[in-house]
């Protein structure tokens, strides 16, 4: 039997907390050159105004160490975990711990309740969502995505008939964007996923979140659904903010999964202009 | 940048009936966080006539939960949340007086009806620029709700506060126009 290679329990508790820090006070220069290029495009006065804000916003955040907007999120964590290596401890108890962590030593607001229908806040802001892969390899990657409340409710997942077709994703896609309007704060990025099953769907439309802006789906064929579904959305007027204006959207990402011939699930799960997420690999 | 109009707070209805949609503002004064949570509270005693913690006469609330003050800093980020989810709470406010609101996202149609009915305006703030707009809170005190944490009832003494009017006292809606107007078909 080959040896595994050990990682120390604080070690992933620090990365986490070290993560949950950097992700909601440092936009990514991907997020703000994209800001940065939709001000040159944008046409409405108000909507030039608040992509001005938004980049001083990332500027004071950045500078002063301080979180891009005051909802810091529920904590999702994406989990790359070698099969060669193994944490001396529970993983799953390092990675609520370093959540605890960051969100109390950082100045993270804490939004999470113990129970959805009982719950008091937990003032740490755990426990976070995990999202567990065994990879080849000895090593972890741990990806730390804070999701705020405003982007996340407009969020949806329908089981379409398999004969609307990829014409019938565009449309379904295109006209959710419209009824959520100024709600998860646009300029919005679009995780969308295509295929799968139920639960599988709306695991592909958040993971198409961690891309960055910019970076297509490797498969020609959506990587033009993603450019022409981009264009779309910005033709519908939504605008920063909802107030109306060119830029209502950053990026559209797709992540697709084999289906089962019966079904055609796809989700939409919307980030905000934040788009925040933040990796280590250890 | 269009022409800035300057507010102060507690509105008066002659402010609110000068205030059109797309009107940019800067506020300065006292106004009021709120967000859904101790909305259920004020409207369940409003609703029972019963005094509330705070006089909304001719005042503003803000749907804000800040995050918490790093040492040195009066507040942390603070920006708006989704105004939608006090849709169901705030006619009632504004008929014992409320006058403005500030946050961000679409209202429903009860409250617009209510904002004509009641001359009432609503204002909207950049969503997510929380560190830019904590920098015009000038002071901040809990006023009620102490136990809702980030969604307790705070006065925050503000400084040139920047807002768009996105529902005015006259049925305008900046929602629905601004996107009429940039839509390409």
């Amino acid at each position: 039997m080959s040896s595994l290679r050990e990682v120390d329990y604080s070690t992933i508790v620090d990365t986490v907390a070290r993560l949950c820090k950097e992700a909601n006070y440092f936009l990514g220069d991907d997020v703000y050159n994209a800001l940065k290029d939709g001000l040159n495009k944008e046409e409405s006065p108000a909507g030039k105004d608040i992509l001005n804000q938004l980049l001083a916003n990332a500027d004071i955040a950045r500078n002063e160490q301080i979180p891009i907007c005051q909802d810091t999120g529920f904590a999702v964590v994406f989990l790359e975990h070698g099969s060669d290596v193994r944490v001396k401890g529970d993983i799953n108890q390092a990675i609520t711990e370093g959540v605890a962590k960051g969100y109390t030593e950082g100045y993270l607001r804490k939004s999470i309740l113990s129970d959805p229908v009982k719950g008091k806040n937990t003032n740490d802001n755990t426990p976070p969502i995990i999202h567990t892969r065994i990879v080849p390899g000895d090593k972890i990657k741990i990806t730390v995505a804070p999701k705020g409340g405003g982007s996340e409710n407009m969020s949806t997942v329908k089981m379409l008939t398999p004969a609307a077709g990829i014409e019938g994703v565009k449309k379904f896609v295109v006209d959710w964007v419209v009824q959520a309007s100024s709600n998860p704060c646009p300029p919005i990025v679009v995780g969308i996923g295509i295929g799968g099953n139920f639960e599988y769907v709306a695991y592909l439309a958040k993971k198409a979140l961690l891309r960055n802006i910019g970076e297509r789906n490797p498969d020609p064929f959506y990587a033009d659904v993603e450019r022409e579904l981009l264009e779309k959305i910005n033709k519908t007027g939504v605008g920063p903010m909802g107030l109306g204006g060119r830029i209502t959207c950053l990026d559209v990402f797709i992540e697709v999964f084999p289906r089962h011939i019966a079904s055609f699930p796809v989700a939409v799960n919307i980030n905000c202009h934040a788009s925040r997420h933040k990796s280590a690999i250890i | 940048m269009a022409d800035q109009i300057r507010l102060k707070t507690p509105l008066s209805e002659e402010d609110v009936l000068k205030l059109k949609i797309g009107d940019s503002v800067l506020i300065t004064g006292k106004i009021y966080t709120a967000r859904d949570a101790a909305h259920k509270r004020l409207f369940e005693l409003a609703e029972k006539g019963e005094p509330l913690p705070l006089d909304l006469k001719g005042q503003i609330i803000y749907y804000a939960g800040p995050a918490p003050a790093k040492p040195g800093y009066v507040i942390g980020p603070a920006g708006p949340t989704t105004s939608g989810r006090c849709d169901p709470y705030t006619p009632k406010l504004l008929e014992i007086g409320l006058k403005g609101m500030i946050g961000k996202g679409i209202r429903s149609k009860e409250v617009r009806e209510a904002m004509q009915r009641y001359k009432a305006v609503y204002f909207a703030a950049t969503g997510g620029a929380a560190a830019l707009i904590a920098k015009n809170i000038k002071s901040v005190k809990i006023v009620a709700y102490e136990d809702l944490g980030a969604e307790a009832i705070r006065e925050l003494e503000v400084e040139d506060f920047p807002v768009i009017v996105a529902n005015d006292a006259y049925g305008g809606d900046l929602y629905e126009e601004g996107m009429k107007k940039y839509r390409k078909d």
